[in-house]
């Protein structure tokens, strides 16, 4: 196998005469974790749909695990596992039967499923599960069920769109967890999302997109470097325009969203001086987070 | 155009067996319910009208209504049967609970799914069809032998049935859609195809747009088997019974494309 599992020149897709991806080029080495990250509408479940061949680019290439798609998109995804922004279990079945019948869509006979349902239940914590109804999982669970299902047939390559999206977070380090398992296992992953910092900890490389439009590319901590660079502060509980006029000869930049400010300042020494003595305000003074790049890039703040 | 067709069509002859086997399982789970909901009403019509108008219709093409009525039924109980099943239960896998979705995130095609909904739908028509034939065997209505026969037309009748739901389904937007197919299609072609009295005595047009109809082709060659004589234009039936299930499914597996593959 060669070493890019995903490649994108100047893909564009329409919907009637809508551009939802706008000229997309990217690619992703064998073994690395991908992230696409984008405010709701950007087209991130756009793109994973045209990765597996159910939707097709109205421009430009796509070559997956070294397969043209959508041309042989079927062989495609015999090498790949999908986890798709909306769980779709089948409710009335058993996790255990849900492994089941879905590895037999692979071809794969009962014996051969299983005899890797144990491992895959092992893999998603659900051992006790096993014999429980779909329907009567919680959320997280679920998750973990179409993630261990992703995996029945082995693939090289995930596609995973919001993999921890409505989770709480202790569901939510999990998932990390075990997407850290199997990228250490030698998996390649591209995921999409809106959380700064499920990319920020999970992905070697991520792009961010707006409107179908790649506005950044690169790793997490050459982007922070290369759009912020310095610490920030955080001012909360004051009145915003009048705190700007005052710091504002000590800051690179400001970023105002609600009530909080972001000032991004190569000394907050400074800044904390000229605060001194106010009170009824909250400074919060941290390293520069993703969170940071994408306010930076977009001028609005993502969901959380 | 040509990976498009390959997309839509089924891209081998086994992959469809995965689908059927999930609708099996899924089904076993229920069986005795879903069993009872599709044999009810045939038996209800077999007996309450076998037994109520038999009394005043007497004797039909030299038998007794209600063996004139089982042969009609057997074939309905095939038709109403794979229609329930395409209409409600694959529309609801199609769009509501993502079960296609899942499925196409595997190697099969659309193509594949198509083909194991049909077959699944066809399994389940063959079996209602087949308990109301030995029903009415076992009551003396027909011969034992006779049941034998027609059990390739019932399951070719399902498959016409299916496919024509397909692609009922392939079209509509909606659940509401259907009641058209079934008042407009499915009920008329009940009274108007010889199911429950000779088309005999209908007026002529309605007699030649109703030989058309699928489940005239498949009353036409099932009932003079069990009523113990031989079929005219058995070729023929059979033909047109295969394009019902054939043509439909290649149309709707290419609507289903331009609507699921956007
Ligand atoms: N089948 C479709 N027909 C028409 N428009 C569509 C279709 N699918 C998506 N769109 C539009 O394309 C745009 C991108 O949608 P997409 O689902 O790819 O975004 P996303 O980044 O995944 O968003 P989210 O974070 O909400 O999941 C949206 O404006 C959406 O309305
Ligand atoms: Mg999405």
């Amino acid at each position: 196998m060669s070493n890019v599992a995903i490649d994108l020149t100047g893909v564009t897709k329409l919907f009637g005469n809508k551009l939802v991806v706008d000229g997309l080029s990217f690619t992703v080495a064998s073994g690395e974790c991908f992230g696409l990250l984008g405010p709701n509408g950007a087209g991130k479940s756009t793109i994973a749909r045209m990765l597996l061949g159910m939707t097709r680019p109205d421009a430009g290439d796509i070559t997956v695990l070294g397969l043209p798609v959508p041309a042989r998109s079927r062989l495609a995804r015999k090498g790949i596992g999908v986890v798709p922004q909306f769980d779709n279990l089948d409710l009335e079945f058993t996790v255990r039967e849900n492994l089941l019948v879905f590895g037999r869509y692979f071809g794969m006979r009962t014996r051969e499923i299983n005899a890797v349902i144990p491992r895959l239940l092992e893999f998603a914590r659900l051992e006790s599960k096993a014999d429980s109804r779909v329907g009567l999982l919680s959320g997280g669970m679920k998750r973990r069920l179409t993630l261990a299902r992703a995996l029945i047939n082995d693939p090289q390559l995930l596609v995973m769109d919001e993999p921890t999206t409505g989770l709480d977070p202790h569901a939510r380090h999990l998932i990390w967890e075990r997407l850290r398992f199997l990228l250490a296992s030698g998996k390649t992953i591209i995921l999409t999302t809106h959380f700064m910092e499920e990319a920020e900890r999970l992905c070697d490389r991520l792009c961010v997109l707006e409107r179908g439009r790649k506005i950044a590319e690169g790793s997490p901590h050459a982007l922070i470097d290369e759009y912020i660079g310095c610490n920030v502060i955080e001012i909360f509980g004051g009145n915003p325009q009048e705190l700007i006029s005052l710091i504002r000869p000590y800051v690179q930049r400001i970023e105002v969203s609600g009530e909080t400010l972001f000032c991004y300042a190569p000394d907050p020494e400074d800044v904390r001086i000229q605060l001194r003595g106010r009170a009824g305000l909250r400074i919060l003074e941290r390293p520069p987070s993703l969170e940071d790049v994408f306010l930076r890039l977009t001028g609005r703040e993502m969901e959380k | 155009m040509g990976e498009r067709l390959a997309a839509a069509l089924p891209a081998n002859a086994w992959n469809w067996i995965a689908v059927w086997r999930r609708n099996h399982l899924a089904w076993k789970k229920v069986a005795f319910a879903s069993m009872l909901g599709t044999l009810a009403d045939p038996m209800i019509y077999l007996f309450g009208l076998g037994t109520g108008l038999g009394l005043l219709v007497g004797r039909i093409e030299g038998a007794s209504y209600i063996a004139f009525l089982a042969a009609g039924m057997v074939a309905t109980s095939a038709m109403t049967a794979s229609t329930f099943e395409t209409i409600y239960a694959v529309f609801g896998r199609m769009r509501d609970q993502g079960t296609w979705e899942a499925i196409l995130h595997t190697q099969l095609t659309l193509g594949d799914i198509v083909l194991g909904e049909l077959t699944w739908a066809a399994t389940k028509a063959f079996l209602a069809g087949t308990t109301i034939a030995i029903v009415a065997a076992a009551l003396g209505y027909a011969a034992w032998t006779s049941v034998l026969y027609v059990l390739p037309v019932i399951a070719l009748t399902g498959f016409a049935f299916a496919s024509l739901a397909m692609l009922v389904i392939a079209l509509a937007p909606s659940y509401h859609y259907f009641i058209f197919y079934q008042t407009l299609v499915i009920t008329p072609m009940l009274f108007l195809s010889g199911a429950v009295f000779p088309v005999g005595q209908l007026p002529g047009v309605f007699q030649q747009i109703a030989a058309f109809s699928p489940l005239a082709n498949s009353i036409d060659l099932i009932r003079p088997v069990m009523l113990g004589r031989l079929g005219d234009n058995v070729g023929l039936h059979i033909g047109a019974l295969c394009m019902f299930a054939v043509l439909p499914f290649f149309l709707s597996a290419g609507l289903f494309h331009r609507r699921l593959m956007r």
